[in-house]
């Protein structure tokens, strides 16, 4: 469903992907884990179609979205969910669902505030007054409301209390048994593992390791060495 | 005191004119980070627009809707084909938009000459209104009222539609606003437009009572700026109040000490911005 082919990035005059492959199928959650400063980031960036990749493609289903702009990236299917929230400041919740609603899929706005009962409390509420964990529901909301086929999301455990973080889990969890399609960015390796298909490893801008949750509980090299842990 | 309460109508209509112009600026400086100089040539331009309309048709309305038409096409084409080149740069967009505003204003004179030139006011609203023994021209009071009415709608397109919260969101953020499949390109040309038809809206409204006449785009570009920096940038509210501040300031300035009139407005700027370096309603 995504394919990335050997993509080479550039942030200004960094190299940032240095060759990067990734296989994503459909109804799998893959994580992709590593340090801070990896390229994991960019790498989101470069399939969302914000930082384009120079070299390599990017195959979403069989479109090569490589240098696709970015709203039509995301029209095509993927809901991204960035890195630091980046919630709408001046916008409240009810108008974050209005203006990425999207496609006749299964989700409304209505649906996704029953899956967000938090969010459907404070419907009238800006944004920029929410909780990081609120924000954090609301950055994933206001992706799923635009139906998408695969969700990109980048770190959405960072700064959030473990109760937050349980809750994010939750949705996660059912997202999958619905048979989502999740590229799921974390610096978390538990809450990334538990709900991962498959693992890549990033390392100084190329994926270094590709394995199942299980294999990489199990190796306490690999973890030390990419992973810090 | 009849002095008082003329004077300030006065002002206030005038305020109402710079609001129709400083809301564009806002707006489109909000979204699309451009300072607009060319703004100026908008108003100027849908003035002699409307005028021309105005011969031709016999027409107030047509005038009023045409000229406005006319440079709103004319904004789609500039963001379309110059601006969008120079996406986020800021130092040449402001270059290229300086440069238009000189060439549109060396266009108009070279199409309607270098007289100044007076707008017929609309057969509704040509008598004068008797307020408290004093006459006064209905079309200023009606221009009052166009201006609220405008508000009123910019406000509710801005807080009530979907296309306003888009828009809000592209002033947020821009990039996430792409990324998450809004059409952000679509927005700027739209926003810009928009911007162009209300200056040029106040152009043609404006006429009958300034007249059109060159210069006229530099000098309104002038006090246009004064408008969003002492309401904030980016602001609606903001652009009314400016708006009506500058106006009364401008008006009362002029009568009262002509001989300063510019240092009545450029003081108080000076001091709110001293005080306030966003401006009264600006964010940050």
């Amino acid at each position: 469903m995504l394919s990335i082919q050997d993509i080479h990035t550039y942030y200004g005059d960094s190299y940032i992907l240095q060759g990067v492959s990734l296989e994503l199928q459909p109804g799998q959650v893959v994580a992709l884990l590593g340090r801070n400063g990896v390229g994991k980031t960019t790498l989101a960036r470069s399939i969302m179609g914000l930082t384009p990749a120079s070299r390599g493609r990017i195959l979403f289903g069989d479109q090569d979205i490589t240098r696709a702009s970015a709203h039509r990236i995301a029209r095509l299917g993927i809901g991204y969910v960035p890195q630091g929230r980046q919630v709408f400041r001046s916008l409240n919740i009810r108008e974050h669902l209005q203006v990425t609603a999207r496609g006749n899929g299964q989700w409304t706005p209505d649906k996704i505030l029953d899956l967000f009962p938090n969010l459907r409390s404070r419907i009238k509420s800006l944004a920029g007054k929410l909780s990081g964990g609120e924000q954090q529901m609301l950055a994933a909301a206001r992706a799923l409301v635009g139906n998408p086929a695969l969700l990109l999301m980048d770190e959405p455990t960072e700064g959030l209390a473990p109760m937050m973080i349980r809750e994010l889990g939750k949705t996660i969890a059912s997202l999958k048994e619905g048979g989502a399609s999740i590229l799921l960015i974390e610096q978390q390796l538990n809450f990334a593992l538990r709900y991962a298909d498959i693992v890549f490893i990033m390392n100084k801008g190329r994926i270094v390791h590709r394995c199942t949750p299980a294999e990489l509980l199990a190796d306490p090299d690999t973890k030390a060495r990419y992973l810090g842990v | 005191m009849m002095f008082w309460v003329l004077q300030s109508l006065n002002g206030i209509s005038y305020g109402m004119l710079l609001f129709l112009l400083a809301s564009g600026l806002s707006l489109i400086y909000g979204l699309m980070k451009i300072l607009n100089l060319t703004h100026g040539s908008f108003y100027l331009l849908g003035g002699y627009v409307g005028l021309a309309v105005l011969h031709l048709t016999k027409s107030f309305i047509l005038a009023v809707l045409l000229g406005s038409l006319a440079i709103a096409l004319l904004g789609v084409v500039m963001e379309r084909f110059l601006l969008r080149r120079l996406h986020l740069q800021e130092m040449p967009q402001t270059l290229l938009t300086f440069g238009l505003l000189f060439i549109f204003s060396d266009l108009a004179m070279l199409i309607w000459g270098g007289n100044p030139q007076t707008v017929p006011k609309p057969e509704l609203f040509r008598h004068s209104l008797d307020i408290g023994g004093m006459v006064y021209p209905s079309y200023r009071l009606f221009i009052i009222g166009f201006g609220l009415f405008v508000a009123a709608v910019l406000w509710w397109v801005q807080e009530g539609t979907r296309i306003g919260a888009m828009v809000r969101a592209g002033v947020d953020n821009e990039e996430i606003a792409r990324a998450l499949g809004i059409n952000v390109s679509l927005l700027f040309t739209l926003v810009f437009a928009f911007g162009a038809f209300l200056a040029a809206l106040g152009g043609v409204m404006g006429g009958p009572i300034v007249g059109v006449y060159p210069g006229a785009d530099f000098e309104v570009l002038l006090l246009g700026f004064v408008v969003v920096i002492i309401g904030g940038l980016g602001s609606l509210r903001g652009a009314l109040v400016g708006g009506l501040i500058v106006g009364l300031l401008d008006n009362f300035g002029k009568v009262l000490f002509p001989e300063f009139a510019l240092f009545t407005i450029f003081a108080p700027m000076a001091l709110i911005l001293a005080v306030r370096p966003t401006g009264l309603f600006g964010k940050e």
